[in-house]
């Protein structure tokens, strides 16, 4: 999911590149060629995608946590094993994207530190609570949505292995919206009581999903150069749009308003126009100050600090594994 | 013969639906990433057996319920797990002996089981023993590392062993409902698979470097609905939303 990284320019100055190099850089990009791990590529370049890349992954891994808050309570045998399969589905999206930004000469365990030490933003949409069953679904529906219509693109980026982990990772959250969609159908089908649950989960996520795509583009301006790089590849607004031309209609066939006063259909452009977003709650949860912030990030703190003896451990039991095997060798020459 | 059939079906997907519920409760919350992945996937296999095992139990007793209905809708004292299942997760090393103890059975149990002269148990089982297979081997690995890591996981899983010892004598116990149905041929007889089962936890104990347990005293009750006491808290949780909503579909 989860480009909002992209929104915010490199800010430290490095020592400034060959021109010559840079050209030739520029003109593979432009030829559509795809820039692999032991490629020439400027600083900034490498440090837009390090950023990019670890915060998509950050997003999967503290993703898991407003999701697996409904694991143990989900209401059949079949949407569990549906949201343990999905949850699944994202830790390994996370472990992808983790060993996609290891190809850039950075460790995972630097990226944790990061994330932990809150250092590292993820997605903004993950600071709000999962309060009921529909929010599973909602999340499905709209969150994974919203983060198709940004990967889709992120398929064709200029950087190999994270393009090559898009194709993958969008084939696994289509399905998941499908998922998402279906749930959220069963349940506005069933009983004007569960449609009521639906329709207060998509009063509460609506507007944050929306979030997703980042600050509007004319308060964006830093994403040019990712654009002239092809790692984005249409702007913020322009992938807003294509999601909510794309959702409000199965809005629509589930009975559901959507939140919005200002929706409007414009025949001339064929687009749903729509009214403004919450910016101020934007930075807000974007800064820090959402519903959940904290608690995302004190329980990857706890899940961390808690596994350190595990993770101990097992480094312990390789060691003294190749030391015994190096042992072994000597006595048998 | 139906009594027997339907008992003995709901007990092996209480434990698999039961220990699924623990392993799901990780979730986010595993030592690493890798773990994350590892015990939902362990979690997702083991709600999986109990799907099918809860149909076929609902579809012996002929009564009309479904799998949700036999998940969601009985109360403590009518569950059929084993205790062991139930124990709570507490730290890495409890939930690695649980599912030791629990693998280390349940893999030659589903290999016997195959051969069932029940076509429909036969078949879960030849699905299930796949599974136990490496649910088996991810939990010795870790017993292993754990075990033979440092001086505190050593003492941690060691703890782990002896704490959830005193719960692996019901794996094999063989009250009339098994032994009717080992009679005619459809059920195992847990009593047949206990020597394979102590060598293969020596196996995996002695590269740990860990102590088994003398036999000693042993719990029981699972099998008759006498449960822990933080079984009600887990079914509470599990069974929440079939009880707010009553008669909804989801």
């Amino acid at each position: 999911m989860y480009t909002q990284a992209l929104n915010a320019r490199e800010t430290e100055t490095s020592a400034p590149e060959d021109a010559e190099r840079l050209a030739a850089f520029q003109a593979r990009i432009d030829a559509e060629e795809k820039i692999e791990p032991n490629d020439w590529m400027p600083a900034a370049y490498r440090k837009t995608l390090v950023r990019q890349i670890s915060q998509h992954a950050h997003s999967e891994i503290v993703g898991m946590l407003p999701e697996g808050n409904w694991i143990t309570r989900a209401p059949t045998l079949k949407r569990k094993a549906a949201l343990l399969a999905k949850v699944q589905d994202e830790g390994g999206h996370g472990l992808y994207l983790y060993s996609a930004a290891e190809t850039l000469g950075v460790s995972r365990e630097e990226l944790t530190e990061q994330l932990l030490s809150g250092r590292a933003k993820y997605s903004s949409i993950f600071n709000y609570p999962t309060l009921t069953w529909a929010d599973i679904g909602a999340i499905g529906w709209l969150v994974d949505g919203a983060a198709i219509m940004n990967q889709i693109p992120l398929c064709r980026c200029s950087f190999g292995p994270y393009a090559r982990a898009m194709i993958r990772v969008c084939k696994e959250e289509s399905f998941h919206q499908r998922q998402g969609y279906e749930l959220l159908l069963e349940m506005c089908r069933s009983s004007e009581e569960q449609k009521a649950m639906v329709q207060d989960a998509l009063d509460r996520w609506w507007w944050p999903s929306l979030m997703m795509f980042g600050p509007s583009d004319t308060h964006s301006t830093h994403s040019a150069q990712s654009m002239a790089w092809k790692i984005k590849r249409f702007t913020n607004d322009e992938l807003r749009q294509k999601f909510v031309d794309a959702t409000v209609p199965q809005a629509h066939f589930l009975g559901l308003t959507i939140p919005d006063d200002k929706l409007a259909f414009d025949a001339e452009s064929g687009h749903w126009t729509f009214g403004e977003i919450d910016w101020d709650e934007f930075s807000r949860v974007i800064a820090g100050d959402g519903p959940c912030n904290r608690e995302r990030l004190s329980a990857r703190q706890k899940a961390h600090e808690a596994g350190a003896w595990v993770r101990e451990a097992a480094l312990a039991h390789a060691e003294k594994r190749a030391a015994r095997r190096a042992a072994a060798q000597v006595a048998a020459e | 013969m139906t009594d027997a059939l339907f008992t003995y079906v709901l007990r092996l997907a209480d434990d698999a639906a039961i220990l699924g519920q623990r392993l799901g409760e990780w979730c986010g919350h595993a030592p690493t990433l890798e773990e994350d992945i590892g015990l939902a996937n362990v979690a997702l296999d083991h709600v999986g057996q109990a799907r099918a095992l809860y149909s076929y139990a609902a579809e012996v007793e002929g009564k009309g319920r479904d799998e949700d209905q036999l998940c969601f809708l009985r109360v403590e004292r009518a569950f059929r797990n084993c205790l062991l299942v139930e124990q709570p997760n507490g730290d890495f090393a409890q939930t690695i002996a649980r599912q030791l103890f629990f693998s280390a059975f349940m893999l030659p149990f589903w290999e016997k089981l195959t051969g069932s002269s029940d076509a429909t148990l036969s078949a879960i089982a030849a699905k299930a023993e796949k599974e136990a297979a490496y649910h088996l081997r991810h939990a010795s690995e870790w017993t292993i590392r754990l075990g033979d890591g440092t001086a505190e996981s050593h003492r941690r899983m060691q703890e782990a062993i002896d704490l959830l010892w005193p719960y692996t004598g019901e794996l094999f116990e063989a009250d009339d409902t098994v032994s009717e149905l080992v009679a005619a041929g459809i059920a195992v007889d847990p009593q047949g698979l206990r020597a394979g089962w102590l060598a293969t936890l020596s196996r995996v104990l002695e590269e740990a470097t860990l102590t088994l347990p003398a036999q000693g005293w042993m719990q029981t009750g699972g099998r008759d609905g006498r449960h822990s006491e933080s079984f009600g808290h887990l079914l509470s949780e599990m069974q929440y939303m079939q009880r707010a909503y009553p008669g909804h579909t989801w």
